[in-house]
């Protein structure tokens, strides 16, 4: 979707979608990556990891006024590199090794050094998995559309 | 005075032990593990999680596992989870528009854009007991189509555009939506506080509300105008990052239910609307939800309140079932004292009454 080579951890953008799919990998696939890491980084925690909630809001007839829904689970956690770069991961759910790694794996994210590896083995995959699941999806929910048909009866 | 008793520990120790003992059941059986529940028993799961309030599948399957399948008691327990949590923000209003969708049906337009989409629905099942699934028979891969990617547009902006239909539903400009599980109960109350309480509200209690005001008790007129259930994404708006942050998706019910109409000598009349949203793959809840939702609205337009759906300080205050659960079921506990209390009062009463002359002459 996004030109490889043009990411940037400045760029919000960029920034928003390696942030969303830090939070759609999976803890195993997490791991793998941080496991085939030429060199790991050492990392101390800022902030968590730790699990807490979020509000989730609505709105009143679908687009109106916002209404608060209920809430969801979510762990997040910050750490720092010993580069001195910070890392975040907010994640649903309440796996909290899933946080830490992806906390980390921001951090690297953001270095010169290690972009294009978690470009290639974490992000890009992890969303090709994600669009193709969604593909799957809205093929699945499409086959099940009605395709209505007129019977005429008598004779005008 | 309070008299405390001490005693009743090992009883209930062993009752605890009783209890873990019968929720495993026959040993020589596999345990049933969370992601079977999840997986399998996904319904039941999203009705823990949209009663609880609290939207986490592993967590609503585990209660439904230590509950033994008994909802409330699961409700109650992720209820109580939640409260030692603390929260990290209030995410961004969902786009429902922009949902990816997994079934939508409207009974109002045959062909509208995006089309009818039955997605995985018991509607059209014939109800007879499947002997297949006594067993693991295989299950075939579902049927994908291709050739359908239209976009999929609300019914309400449809009638919108003519204006035949009020809008979404506005607050006052300075309003900010308020929290049930933050302030107390105050009623009336705002639409929004309203919907919150509706959206974690026991599904039977407003499903018989909800079929009530269509027996007559309230009567609304009501049409589904839209039911669409599928993956909305969550945004957090993270204050040290600088902008809103995707934490990943969540499947909600969305109805949108059109109702009849209102107008005044300034305003043509229009199409009134009740909503519902709730956690998961409920449109059972959903629907009851926006006919409850319209039902509370009486007075708004102008009706008279004459129903119990209608009555919004009746439904909001007895629609959450672990608050009903636990004001029901406190009374098989302990109240010896009090009981004691009564029988006293009722023997002296009875012998009052054994002296008919005397009590006649206190009388007078």
């Amino acid at each position: 979707m996004i030109e490889i080579a043009g990411t940037h951890p400045s760029d919000p953008l960029d920034a928003k979608r390696a942030l969303a799919l830090l939070a759609r990998a999976d803890h195993q696939t997490l791991k793998q990556v941080w496991d085939g890491l030429p060199a790991k980084p050492q990392f101390r925690k800022i902030r968590g990891p730790e699990v807490g909630l979020v509000m989730v809001k609505g709105r009143i007839g679908g687009g109106g006024d916002p209404f608060n829904l209920g809430e969801a689970s979510v762990c997040r956690a910050s750490i720092e590199t010993d580069a001195g770069v910070i890392g975040h991961s907010y994640r649903l759910g309440t796996d909290k090794a899933a946080a830490e790694l992806g906390a980390v794996l921001h951090a690297l994210w953001q270095s010169d050094d290690h972009r294009q590896h978690i470009e290639s083995t974490l992000l890009s995959p992890v969303e090709k998995r994600a669009e193709a699941d969604a593909r799957t999806r809205s093929q699945q929910t499409a086959a099940t559309k009605v395709d209505f048909f007129t019977m005429v009866r008598g004779e005008d | 005075m309070y008299v405390a008793v001490k005693g009743g520990e090992t009883a209930i120790a062993n009752a605890h032990q009783l209890l873990a003992d019968r929720r495993r059941g026959n040993r020589e059986l596999p345990a049933i593990a969370i992601e079977q529940i999840v997986e399998q028993l996904a319904l039941s799961v999203d009705r823990v999680m949209a009663e609880a309030s609290l939207y986490d599948r592993s967590l609503a399957a585990l209660a439904v596992k230590q509950s033994r399948g008994d909802l409330i008691e699961a409700i109650f327990l992720l209820r109580a989870y939640r409260t030692t949590l603390p929260r990290f923000g209030t995410s961004e209003p969902i786009d429902t528009a922009r949902m990816q969708i997994e079934r939508r049906v409207s009974a109002t337009y045959k062909d509208l854009p995006g089309g009818q989409l039955l997605g995985p629905t018991f509607d059209y099942t014939h109800r007879l007991l499947d002997p297949d699934l006594l067993h693991d028979t295989p299950v075939e891969a579902p049927a994908g189509r291709t050739d359908a990617d239209e976009p999929v547009m609300r019914v309400s902006e449809i009638l919108a555009g003519e204006g035949l239909i009020e809008a979404d539903g506005e607050l006052p400009a300075d309003h900010v939506a308020g929290d049930l599980t933050r302030e107390p109960m105050e009623f009336p109350m705002t639409r929004d506080l309203r919907l919150q309480a509706l959206a974690r509200g026991d599904e039977g209690f407003l499903l018989a509300l909800g079929y009530s005001t269509q027996r007559g008790y309230g009567r609304t007129h009501p049409f589904v105008g839209e039911i669409r259930i599928g993956l909305v994404d969550i945004e957090l708006d993270v204050p040290e990052l600088g902008f809103a942050v995707s934490l990943g998706e969540i499947l909600v019910t969305e109805c949108q239910m059109v109702n009849q109409f209102k107008g005044s000598a300034k305003a043509s009349p229009q199409f009134t609307r009740g909503y519902g949203l709730v956690f998961g793959q409920s449109e059972r809840k959903a629907m009851s939800m926006s006919l409850v939702d319209r039902a509370l609205r009486t007075q708004e337009f102008g009706e008279d309140v004459v129903a119990p759906a209608q009555d919004e300080e009746f439904v909001i205050s007895h629609c959450d079932n672990v608050q009903a659960t636990g004001f029901v079921e406190h009374l098989k506990l302990p109240h010896y004292v009090d009981f004691q209390a009564e029988l006293d009062l009722v023997r002296r009463m009875r012998a009052k009454h054994a002296q008919p002359h005397d009590h006649q002459e206190a009388a007078e």
